[in-house]
């Protein structure tokens, strides 16, 4: 217990010390040390609390909570947050105009690391709003930190939208609060705890409406369409580093909120409406993002619409609900956080050595750089389900679990929509590795952009290799993780 | 609970001060000036600050009398007061392109008004409460709420957006005060800190359109778009 506390004290304080020690420093190589050893840290703790986190533990006045699910998502966002780091030392160097302001990027980048990592670990329902909230203010300033033109409209309008749904998740909080002050007395802890003992007395009509507003509020925060609107802007005009942990762990916090109030509202009514709303946000968010896949010309752009749709089949399988659903989620989760951080680092690197953001300007990756080149697009492969990755096994999974439940339909809707993807996504990168440069363009050999190092392809291997291990070894002990949080979320199909 | 059994007095008076609220709201639809907006926020959060105090003291509530005063002074106060220096820095006193002219934007917002009344009414009659004040908050805040997003959408001024997610926050705060009191203080308190931030975060940003895109209105960002 004492061990515990110990280590999640020093899994929030880690990224804090480092972004201090950034500021103090004002010193580029200080700073990215002091992140790189911080996201280690972290990594290594978030393991050891996965390995040994034993049902529900709270602290702190019950504040503070660990449960299988949120050491789940920890993990996800440390081990994103430490590829990034590594990632960031090599591509951050290469902005040759912002050197001096690198430490305030550190900086920066590690609180927004530390502010993820408070969300999933926070017990009371209203705290676990505030955190969500401070990650948006603090990304902000990541998105806009090249602070050309394009990346102020970026971060503008990403804090705009995300605080204005986010309000409504504020609003589905106070109301949820109500409904258990209506049978627990005007003044109580509103712990997740709490919430689902009490939902079954509840009034159903008011929990499903907070479920509702909760569901719209967070899933803007998640990305889910038709709220998706910031996310491709944010995602596509912030450093490549940046745009990982936005996609790879900020993602992941925001839907593990919308997994809880589920629960919460499960217990308070047998309806299906709360869960089909979900499976129909998924099951839209897969539909929009297909339309933008095959159309799209920014290759950041590209990754941030296939955020969309993986949190569209995160949303998909937290409404289909059960067992092996729930287990499919968060195997899902861990893959597609592995999985789009590589593929941004492989973007990142593209940028920098094509020296454009548009997919018809990179060409022939294949003989630019042929290990990057073979990493990223054996990425695309995996990102868009194919076998033998991780991803294939959890969406494969997850259709599996969806046929048995009373929204079969969406699973039919998610076949075809992923293989439209499929051929869509992959068909940009059959043109930058095969196609030679159209003619209009001038070839871009003249500015030779810069030289990749090994910091920015390291953190790829770092992500390929599990991704391709989980494609072929489920493991064992995961699976009996998985069993847990599914219990803890009380997750009985219907 | 606390708003079942009202006395007449205690609960015009939530009603007198909710409507306040409202119509302040009103107020901010109707005009095109920034400095009208920034003046009807600043009554609204006092009204709001009234009604804290005035629950805090018909439903024994003390720790609301600090929440009131902490919401005088820095949703009364402190935020009008950054937001009218970024106003007083910026060139622009007032929306220039409506999408949506202000008298449309009252009638919208009468018919929103009437949807929000729809839905709480049926909240109202499922928990047992209908005809109770509890009706009117849910009400208000729900206006706020549709109020502050049909802001958002037909105001493209930097400062009318902010505005406009501080109507919506305002909302959520009225309605907490009535439904919810108990709410623990400590929630309130965190909650108002972070308004401050996301306020000052404003401010940096607007420093930044004006520095990078040369504008506040949001009609020149639509760079990004697919």
């Amino acid at each position: 217990m004492i061990m515990v506390e110990a280590l999640l004290v020093l899994v929030v304080l880690a990224p804090l010390l480092a972004a201090v020690v950034s500021v103090a420093s004002q010193h580029a190589t200080v700073a990215e040390f002091a992140n790189l050893t911080a996201s280690f840290l972290c990594v290594a703790v978030a393991i050891w609390l996965v390995a040994h986190v034993g049902g529900t533990m709270t602290f702190v006045g019950r504040y503070v909570l660990l449960d299988p699910l949120g050491a789940w998502t920890l993990l996800c966002t440390c081990i994103v947050y430490a590829l990034a780091s590594i990632y960031a030392i090599g591509y951050m160097r290469l902005l040759k105009e912002e050197q001096n302001r690198l430490p305030a990027f550190y900086a920066l980048f590690a609180l927004f690391a530390a502010t993820m990592i408070c969300g999933p670990l926070m017990n009371n329902v209203g705290v676990y709003w505030i955190a969500i909230e401070l990650t948006t203010l603090v990304s902000t300033f990541l998105v806009g930190f090249e602070r050309g033109r394009e990346a102020i409209e970026a971060a503008w309008k990403y804090i705009i939208v995300v605080s204005a749904g986010i309000s409504l998740a504020l609003l589905g909080t106070v109301l949820f609060y109500w409904a258990g002050s209506l049978v627990l007395g005007p003044t109580y802890d509103m712990t997740w705890d709490t919430l689902r003992r009490t939902a079954p007395q509840m009034n159903p009509a008011l929990t499903q409406m907070a479920f509702l507003l909760v569901l719209v509020g967070y899933g803007t925060k998640a990305g889910l369409a038709p709220m998706h609107t910031w996310l491709p802007d944010a995602h596509s005009e912030g450093p490549a580093p940046v745009s990982a942990m936005l996609s790879g762990a900020l993602l992941n916090t925001a839907m593990l909120g919308v997994a809880r109030f589920l629960t919460v509202t499960d217990a308070a009514s047998s309806s299906m409406l709360p869960r089909t709303v979900l499976v129909a946000f998924g099951a839209f968010s897969l539909f929009v993002a297909a339309l933008f896949i095959v159309r799209q010309q920014g290759i950041k752009r590209l990754m941030a619409y296939s955020s969309v749709e993986h949190m569209g089949v995160l949303a998909l399988g937290l409404g289909f609900g059960g067992t092996l659903a729930i287990a499919a989620v968060l195997y899902h989760m861990l893959n597609h956080s592995l999985n789009k951080s590589l593929m941004f680092f492989g973007a990142g690197n593209a940028m920098r050595t094509y020296g454009s953001r548009e997919i018809d300007a990179i060409r022939g990756v294949w003989t630019r750089f042929p290990v990057t080149g073979a990493l990223w697009l054996a990425g695309a492969v995996a990102i868009t389900g194919a076998p033998p990755f991780g991803l294939f096994l959890s969406e494969f999974t997850l259709m599996r679990a969806g046929f048995a439940t009373a929204n079969a339909w969406a699973v039919i809707a998610m076949l075809i929509l992923l293989i439209v993807i499929f051929i869509g996504f992959l068909n940009h990168f059959r043109a930058m590795y095969f196609d030679a440069l159209t003619p209009p363009r001038s070839p871009l050999a003249a500015e030779p952009g810069a030289r990749l190092n090994a910091w920015m392809t390291v953190p790829m291997w770092l992500a390929l290799v599990p991704v391709f291990v989980l494609g072929i070894w489920w493991p064992q002990p995961l699976w009996h993780f998985f069993e847990a949080v599914a219990a803890d979320l009380g997750g009985g199909a219907r | 609970m606390l708003l079942a059994h009202l006395s007449p007095l205690a609960a015009s008076l939530f009603s007198l001060l909710a409507i306040g609220s409202l119509l302040f709201a009103f107020v901010m639809l109707g005009s095109r000036w920034l400095k009208d907006y920034l003046l009807a926020f600043t009554g609204e959060s006092w009204l709001i600050a009234a009604l804290s105090g005035a629950v805090g003291y018909y439903g024994n509530y003390h720790e609301l009398y600090l929440v009131a005063i902490l919401t005088a002074l820095f949703r009364g106060l402190v935020l009008p007061w950054l937001i009218w220096r970024i106003i007083s820095r910026l060139a622009v006193e007032r929306e220039l392109h409506v999408s949506l002219q202000p008298s449309s934007c009252l009638v919208l917002g009468a018919l929103l008004v009437l949807f929000a009344f729809v839905v709480s009414n049926h909240l109202g009659n499922a928990l047992g409460l209908g005809g109770t004040v509890v009706v009117l908050a849910l009400t208000v805040m729900l206006s706020m709420k549709l109020i502050g997003f049909l802001m958002l959408a037909v105001r493209q001024e930097a400062i009318s957006q902010v505005l406009g997610l501080l109507v919506l926050e305002n909302g959520i705060f009225l309605g907490s005060q009535i439904l919810v009191p108990g709410m623990p203080l400590l929630i309130e308190l965190v909650l108002l800190f972070d308004l401050l931030v996301i306020v000052v975060s404003f401010g940096v940003l607007v420093r930044y359109l004006v520095a990078h895109v040369g504008s506040t209105n949001s009609r020149e960002l639509r760079r990004l778009a697919g």
